[in-house]
C-alpha cells in the first residue's frame, strides 16, 4: 500500500530525515516509535502533504502513485488520513459541518452522490457512541476550547467518519490519561480491517498495550535503525534509547 | 466617465447653488431650522470637503470622488418608472415597512407622512418639518450640530428631505422598518438625504437600512442620520452597503443614548467605491448598553473607512465594537476607534476590537483603536489584529480532504460569521449570509436593483461545499 524508500527531507537546509525506507501493507498495524527530534512528525507530515519541507530524494509510493506529486485534499480523498498530535482550532466552523463537508468532497472525489443528511447524522451518532464524546461537541467550533483529551478524542471520531484506508497517528496517545487511551484504541481497534493500514507514532509502549502492532520501528536521526515485532517496545520501554546507540 | 473637475472647483459649483435654490432649500424650514442651516453652510464655506491634513481623514482621500461634475437634487425625481421594482425588497420572509429613498427624496404613494396603527409616525423628512415643527426642533441638529466636517456641515445646510421615524414613548414596533436609500443618477450626482428618527422612553425599533446604487454611473451620497433612542428604549438597527464601484458613500449616523436604553448597530459593507461610516455614539445617561459591530468585504480598488466615536458621558455603561474586514486585491481599509470615557463616566466598561485579514501584498489596512480615558475606576480593552488566513488551519481542512479554494472560503465565512452571527432578524441573516459568501466567491459585484436582489427567492446561492450547518450553538 505504501511504499517509501530511501526517503530525504529537509526544512530550512537542515535534514530532518536521512534515508527512510518503510514499507506498510493492507492490513497492518506498524508503531514508530523514538526519541524526540528524530523526524516521527516530519515522516507524518509528508506523508500527508504538509508543503513547509523540502523532500531532497527518495521516493514515496502510495497504491501505486506517487504520492508527492499529489496535492492534501487529493492524497485525503484517497484514502489518507492523518490524526495530528496538535488539532488546530477553527472557529466559527462546526464539527458537523466541517466533517459532512469533507465526507461530501471525498465521495465527489470517488464519484459517488453526497451523503443524505439522515445517513450522515445516524452515522455520526454510531461514531460518537464508539468514541465516546458527547454530543454537545459536534455542535461546537472545530476543537476551539476542546481539552487536550478532547481534541486526540475528536481526531479519531474525524477518523472514524472518514474511514481511510492508510491513517497516521501521530502521538495520538500524548496528555491522555488511561481511559482515554483505552477510547483511542478501541477506535483504532474496530475500524481495523484486512484492507486498511495504520500507523501509529507515540513514545510509550503502553499505548501498544491496547493496539497490537504487527511491526514496531525505530526512528532514530532520521532513519529507521531497527525493525521488530510488538516485543521490540517491550525491550525500548525497559532499556530506553541509549541502548540503540551501541 | 472621466473626472472633470477639481474638488474646490466643486466646492464652489455646490455653493453657487445652494445660494441659487435657497428657496427650494428652505422652503419646509422654521426659521429656527434656516438659522441652523445658514451657521453650516458657512462652515462648509470655512471647511470645504475633509482632505487628508485633517487627522481623521489621513488615510482617505476623497481628490477622486470629488473629481466629477456633479449636479444636485434639489427637487425630487418627477416621473419614476418602475417605482415598484426598484424598490422592491425579495428577501424571503423578511416583511418589513418600507420607506423608499431615491437620490435623497422619499417616494411615497399618498400621504407624505403616515401614522401607523400604534402611533409610530413615518415618512417624508421634509414634510415632518411642517407637520411636527415642535419634535423637529427639538431634535435636529442637535446631536450632530453644524457637522463635524465640511460634509457634514453641507449636508446640514442643504440637506432637504430623508426619512423621519418617530416612535412613540412605551411603543414597541413590530415589524422591522426599512429604509432603501437609492441613487440612480441620469447624470453624475451629488445627493444630500438627512434622516431623523426618535425613540420615546420604553419603545423599541429594528430598523434596516440599505444604501444601493442604480446604474453604474458615479453617484455620491452624503447622509447624516440623527438617532435618539429615549430612556430604556431599544434600536436595532442594520444597515447594508453596496453601491457600484464608481460610487461614494458617506454615511454620518449620531446615535443618543438615554439612561438604559440598548443600541445594536451592524453596518455590512459589500460593495463600494468609497465608503466612509462615521458612527458617533452619546450615552448621555446611565446603564446604557451599546453594540457596534461592522464587516466588510472589499476587493478590486475600493476603500472603506470605518470612523467611531463612543463618548461615554455618564457612569455605568457598556460599550463593546468590533469590526471585521476582508481585504483583497488592491482593496484598502482604514479603521479608527476612539472611546472617550468622562471624568463622571466611572464603572465604565468598553470594548474595542478590529481584526482583518489581507488576501493579498497590495491590500491594506490602517487600523487605529484608540482609547482616551479620565475616569479611574473602569474596564477599557482595545486590540487590532492584521494577519493572512492562517496556512496550519488550511492545511489541517484540506487534510480532511477539501480542497484548496474551498478550504478559503470556510476560514472567510467563518471569520465573518462572528458578525453575522449578530443580525437578530432571521430572514435578513440568511441573506448576508448568502450575499456574504457570494461576495467571498467572487461573484457579487453590485446588485442591479435593491440591495438585497442578490439571489432569487428560488434559487438559495450554493456553495460547492454545504455550509448550511456551519453556525455553531455554543
Amino acid at each position: 500500500m505504501l511504499s517509501i524508500k530511501n526517503l530525504k527531507v529537509s526544512i530550512n537546509e537542515k535534514e530532518i530525515l536521512k534515508g527512510l525506507s518503510l514499507e506498510v501493507n493492507a492490513g497492518e498495524i506498524h508503531a514508530i516509535m523514538g526519541p524526540n527530534g528524530t523526524g516521527k512528525s516530519t515522516l507524518a507530515s509528508i506523508i500527508a502533504g504538509r508543503d513547509i519541507f523540502n523532500v531532497d530524494s527518495g521516493e514515496v509510493i502510495y497504491k501505486g502513485k506517487n504520492l508527492l506529486e499529489m496535492a492534501p485534499e487529493v492524497r485525503a480523498c484517497d484514502g489518507i488520513f492523518l490524526g495530528f498530535q496538535y488539532p488546530v482550532e477553527i472557529p466559527g466552523v462546526s464539527i458537523t459541518n466541517f466533517l459532512r463537508t469533507a465526507m461530501n468532497e471525498q465521495r465527489k472525489y470517488r464519484g459517488l452522490e453526497p451523503i443524505t443528511a439522515k445517513e450522515f447524522f445516524a452515522k455520526m451518532e454510531e461514531k460518537k457512541k464508539l468514541v465516546e464524546i458527547h454530543s454537545k461537541l459536534t455542535n461546537r467550533s472545530v476543537n476551539e476550547g476542546f481539552s487536550g483529551g478532547e481534541k486526540k478524542k475528536n481526531e479519531i471520531f474525524q477518523m472514524a467518519m472518514l474511514e481511510p484506508e492508510l491513517a497516521i497517528l501521530d502521538e495520538t496517545d500524548s496528555g491522555l490519561d488511561i481511559d482515554a487511551l483505552k477510547i483511542v484504541a478501541k477506535g483504532v481497534n474496530s475500524l481495523r480491517t484486512e484492507n486498511n493500514a495504520f500507523i501509529v507514532i507515540t513514545h510509550y509502549q503502553r499505548l501498544l498495550d491496547y493496539i497490537v502492532p504487527d511491526f514496531v520501528h525505530v526512528l532514530y536521526e532520521g532513519k529507521i535503525v531497527k525493525t521488530g515485532g510488538k516485543e521490540l517496545a517491550f525491550e525500548l520501554e525497559e532499556k530506553g534509547y541509549e541502548w540503540l546507540k551501541n | 466617465m472621466q473626472p472633470l473637475v477639481k474638488n474646490n472647483i466643486l466646492k464652489e459649483k455646490i455653493i453657487g447653488l445652494s445660494r441659487e435654490n435657497r428657496e427650494d432649500i428652505i422652503g419646509y424650514d422654521t426659521p429656527d431650522i434656516t438659522k441652523i442651516r445658514e451657521q453650516a453652510l458657512s462652515k462648509f464655506v470655512d471647511l470645504g470637503f475633509p482632505d487628508q491634513s485633517v487627522e481623521e481623514w489621513r488615510n482617505t482621500n476623497l481628490d477622486n470622488a470629488l473629481s466629477y461634475d456633479y449636479n444636485l437634487a434639489f427637487h425630487p425625481v418627477k416621473k419614476i418608472t418602475n417605482i415598484e421594482s426598484i424598490f422592491k425588497c425579495n428577501v424571503p420572509h423578511l416583511n418589513t415597512l418600507l420607506l423608499p429613498l431615491l437620490n435623497g427624496w422619499h417616494v411615497f404613494m399618498g400621504e407624505a407622512l403616515k401614522t401607523l396603527e400604534d402611533g409610530t409616525i413615518v415618512g417624508s423628512f421634509a414634510h415632518a418639518i411642517k407637520k411636527y415643527p415642535e419634535i423637529i426642533g427639538r431634535h435636529f441638529s442637535k446631536y450632530s450640530g453644524a457637522g463635524k466636517n465640511g460634509l457634514e456641515a453641507l449636508n446640514t445646510a442643504i440637506a432637504q428631505d430623508g426619512i423621519f421615524i418617530y416612535v412613540p414613548e412605551g411603543v414597541e414596533v413590530k415589524s422591522p422598518i426599512q429604509i432603501v436609500n437609492i441613487i440612480r443618477p441620469e447624470s453624475n450626482i451629488f445627493v444630500q438625504a438627512r434622516n431623523l428618527i426618535i425613540l420615546g422612553k420604553n419603545s423599541k425599533l429594528t430598523l434596516v437600512h440599505c444604501d444601493d446604487s442604480y446604474n453604474l454611473l458615479p453617484g455620491f451620497s452624503n447622509t447624516v442620520t440623527e438617532v435618539f433612542i429615549g430612556e430604556n428604549a431599544k434600536l436595532n438597527h442594520n444597515k447594508l452597503q453596496n453601491i457600484n464601484n464608481d460610487s461614494t458613500i458617506i454615511n454620518s449616523t449620531y446615535f443618543h443614548q438615554k439612561s438604559n436604553s440598548k443600541l445594536l448597530y451592524n453596518a455590512i459593507s459589500l460593495n463600494g467605491g468609497l465608503i466612509r461610516n462615521n458612527t458617533y455614539v452619546k450615552l448621555n445617561g446611565e446603564g446604557c448598553e451599546t453594540n457596534i459591530l461592522g464587516l466588510y468585504l472589499m476587493d478590486k480598488t475600493q476603500h472603506i473607512d470605518n470612523y467611531t466615536y463612543i463618548d461615554h458621558v455618564k457612569p455605568n455603561c457598556n460599550s463593546k465594537k468590533l469590526f471585521k474586514g476582508i481585504l483583497d486585491e488592491k482593496a484598502t481599509g482604514v479603521f479608527n476607534g476612539h472611546v472617550h470615557v468622562r471624568r463622571d463616566a466611572q464603572n465604565t466598561n468598553a470594548v474595542q476590537k478590529n481584526q482583518n485579514i489581507l488576501l493579498t501584498d497590495t491590500a491594506k489596512i490602517d487600523t487605529k483603536p484608540f482609547l482616551e480615558i479620565y475616569a479611574d475606576d473602569v474596564k477599557c480593552s482595545h486590540g487590532a489584529t492584521v494577519g493572512q488566513l492562517n496556512t496550519e488551519a488550511l492545511f489541517y481542512i484540506r487534510s480532511r480532504g477539501i480542497e484548496e479554494r474551498n478550504a478559503e472560503l470556510l476560514l472567510m465565512y467563518a471569520f465573518a460569521a462572528e458578525v453575522i452571527n449578530h443580525i437578530s432578524i432571521d430572514a435578513l441573516r440568511d441573506r448576508i449570509d448568502d450575499m456574504v459568501k457570494k461576495r467571498l466567491r467572487g461573484e457579487l459585484s453590485v446588485c442591479d436593483q435593491c440591495v438585497l436582489h442578490c439571489s432569487s427567492q428560488e434559487q438559495p446561492v450554493q456553495f460547492d461545499i454545504d455550509m448550511s450547518l456551519l453556525k455553531t450553538n455554543n
